[in-house]
């Protein structure tokens, strides 16, 4: 069964957690006592409606202010597909949650309210479902009952967005538009005909559609090493295998590899799987590889395939999203940690800081606060073996650590 | 929509898991794997186990006792040690209790629930842990659904869920300041479902109260409590018997059963799939408050 990952993102009150919850209610993924819960506590709230968004809100103070602080997780199934939602806060001080989010997600699921149309935070969206280059893009055109159903006003939204994506930095990004009311269930589910105008699928019909074509698999074979297994028993006496998860592309028993950054080759000899033997990892399989020969390897180094190297970078171009209160210093040493792999970073310089809403950009700014995004150059200690992140995007990202309070401060697209 | 059975369990879940475990072995210096017995720690016990073959797992199983566990539990512990040839730590609440750290609640809803924490933190501090690996879910409870694959704890445990570090793709910061740890969830993304149908493909050997039998019950605010020495009852409450079985495995005192003739795992697959009540539903101990699982994390609880 296939694993699809949702990104949403959405503004104050443009019904969101509702639509999440309406989802959720329309699968029958929401049991009785949750269910109970719910009403007992939208009537404590003076609600005469089931508030739907309460089941995602899941923190007190979320709760209290009614608003989505932090990523939450939420799961429904169909009879095909396993859905993960990572429900992200819409306000400007939680662009980091957002980005955290959206960084696993195959689809992004952008909600306009059909009243006020294309705002400030839907630009932000748009920006990092691009900058992440998330394959699909779905924008709902919500609270459709408020505006009467009408076609004239979705078809005015729609042609705003087009304006958006002429300025787009991923030009193959999937789009796609469909006008719903998540308070009455217009088209998240089933459709109810209030909108007889729109053929097109319900936001569920869309989602069981979606082919998230394994585009990792295409990409070149990067393995990096995790650790190493030598269990030294009689049984497995002279066992070597390297424990790793296939970042990207596939390997196969008799591929000619090589070892990076020492660049010792050799051919793989087994692949495994606990007690069972593969012919080919693919793209995100955790495996333990044996080689033909005995090299030098250990955690930190990657497998590669001979034809289709990584750059070896120590100096890195790359876009940034800053996570941390305290500003970015240029000077300052921070831990570059990509994939599994960690390195002492200096941030040399920024280059420019980027307005996400008028795609404007700075270049004389000496630090980045929190939530700020723009293109640095970073030089590292060693060379990191990445590829850049619009040709790989599983090689191609990586975070600053805080070497003080080790906490991640950024996010980092290599260019 | 009507819930038709999916049993394949979806892959992916089980790559990311392994990939967590080995990231969890090479980043920290003291991992040790939070066993209870139940289902979700069964799981992760068979994800060890595949993540290191052919070699041993590297770290050992922590087991806080509250003496109130359902001694089938206990006894499935033991055989799956011995089984599997594995290190198992076990701390008792009885011991806090008689160090006077903790002290027994009273009345009819007393349970040791909450002492737990208190024994499980002394424990991570005396084996100098870095690392709990836990089978909490995101989808079991929705202060749970906010939690990171691997959440910070400072020095008393606590979680501080406005300050969590973000966690990107798949990088995992395992870096930590001294005294905190680390509490490492490698099936965050995995749904009660998706265990049972891994169980089942796995063939994983779990504890019998999960299957119905004829045990001895109470009624008790609508749901049915297991009848044990350690729960308090009132004189109303006489317990009968009847054919049950649990969904969750917790202690005695604070884990209620289902009525249920499912005695095979194809049948509890379909129950659960069918089931009104959600798995945490039968917890006692998170009908305290609408946010008592949120508390509990501040205050340590796994």
């Amino acid at each position: 069964m296939e694993v699809l990952r949702i990104a949403t993102s959405g503004s104050v009150d443009d019904g969101k957690s509702t639509l999440i919850g309406r989802l959720l209610y329309d699968t029958n993924s929401i049991p009785q006592d949750k269910m109970e819960a719910l009403h007992a506590a939208s009537k404590r709230k003076g609600l005469d409606f089931t508030d739907l968004s309460l089941l995602t809100d899941g923190l007190v103070a979320e709760r209290e202010q009614g608003i989505t602080i932090d990523v939450a997780h939420i799961y429904f199934s169909t009879p095909t597909r396993k859905y993960i939602i990572a429900d992200t806060p819409g306000h400007v001080e939680y662009t980091r949650n957002m980005v955290t989010g959206a960084s696993n997600a195959q689809v992004s699921l952008i909600l306009i309210d059909a009243r006020k149309g294309i705002v400030e935070q839907t630009f932000r969206h748009f920006f990092i479902a691009s900058l992440l280059r998330i394959p699909y893009l779905v924008v709902c055109v919500n609270k459709m009952d408020l505006v009467e159903y009408s076609e004239a006003r979705f078809n005015q939204i729609v042609e705003e967005f087009q304006q958006l994506l002429q300025n787009a930095s991923f030009k193959a990004q999937d789009v796609a538009f469909i006008p719903v009311s998540s308070l009455y269930g217009e088209n998240v589910a089933t459709s109810n005909g209030a909108i007889n105008w729109y053929q097109g699928p319900t936001l569920l019909d869309y989602l069981e559609q979606v082919q998230f074509d394994h585009a990792d698999s295409v990409h070149p074979a990067r393995f990096p090493i995790q650790s190493v297994i030598r269990p030294r028993t009689t049984e497995y006496h002279d066992f070597r295998g390297f424990a790793g998860k296939v970042a990207s592309g596939h390997f196969s028993i008799g591929d000619e590899v090589i070892s990076l950054p020492s660049g010792q080759k050799s051919k793989i000899k087994t692949i495994e799987q606990f007690e069972k033997q593969l012919d080919t990892a693919r793209a995100r399989e955790s495996v333990v590889i044996t080689l033909e020969d005995e090299i030098d390897s250990s955690r930190g180094n990657m497998l590669v395939k001979t034809d289709a190297q990584p750059q070896q970078l120590k100096e890195i171009a790359a876009q940034i999203c800053w996570m941390d209160a305290q500003p970015l210093t240029p000077g300052k040493t921070y831990l570059l940690q990509h994939g599994i792999n960690r390195v002492k970073a200096k941030v040399q310089q920024i280059n420019y800081v980027i307005d996400v809403t008028s795609y404007q950009q700075t270049t004389d700014k000496t630090s980045m606060g929190l939530n700020d995004i723009g293109k640095i150059t970073v030089k590292t200690a060693s060379p990191v073996l990445a590829d850049p992140y619009s040709v790989n995007p599983a090689n191609g990202a990586f975070i600053l650590i805080d070497e003080f309070n080790n906490t991640t401060v950024a996010v980092g697209f290599i260019e | 929509m009507t819930n038709q059975i999916n049993w394949e369990f979806p892959q992916a879940l089980e790559d990311e898991a392994i990939y967590i475990l080995r990231e969890t072995a090479a980043q920290f210096e003291k991992p040790v794997l939070l066993f209870s017995g139940g289902k979700d720690s069964i799981t992760l016990v068979r994800l060890a186990q595949k993540a290191f073959y052919p070699g041993k797992i590297p770290f050992a199983l922590l087991h806080v006792d509250t003496g109130h566990n359902f001694p089938e539990t206990i006894q499935f512990r033991d055989w799956l040690v011995d089984n599997l040839g594995l290190d198992i730590i076990v701390r008792n609440v009885q011991d806090s209790i008689n160090q006077g750290k903790v002290q027994e609640e009273t009345g009819k809803y007393a349970s040791r629930n909450a002492l737990q924490t208190v024994t499980l933190l002394d424990a991570i501090e005396e084996g100098k842990f870095d690392a709990c690996i836990g089978g909490a879910r995101r989808d079991e409870e929705k202060a749970r659904a906010k939690e990171r694959i691997f959440s910070v704890r400072d020095e008393f445990g606590q979680w501080n869920a406005k300050m969590q570090r973000p966690e990107l793709f798949d990088i995992l910061n395992g870096k930590i300041n001294i005294g905190e740890n680390v509490r490492v969830f490698p099936i965050s993304n995995w749904t009660e479902l998706d265990v049972w149908n891994y169980i089942r493909r796995e063939k994983l050997e779990i504890p019998s109260i999960y299957f119905a039998h004829e045990r001895e019950i109470i009624e008790r605010d609508g749901l049915y409590w297991p009848y044990s020495e350690y729960l308090n009852t009132t004189a109303e409450e006489v317990p009968y018997r009847q054919k049950v079985r649990f969904r969750t495995v917790g202690d005695m005192t604070c884990t209620a059963a289902v009525i249920s003739d499912a005695d095979k795992l194809e049948d509890i697959i379909a129950e659960i799939m069918e089931a009104k009540i959600s798995e945490r539903g039968a917890r006692i101990d998170d009908k305290r408050s609408e946010a008592a699982m949120e508390k509990r994390k501040q205050a340590g609880y796994f």
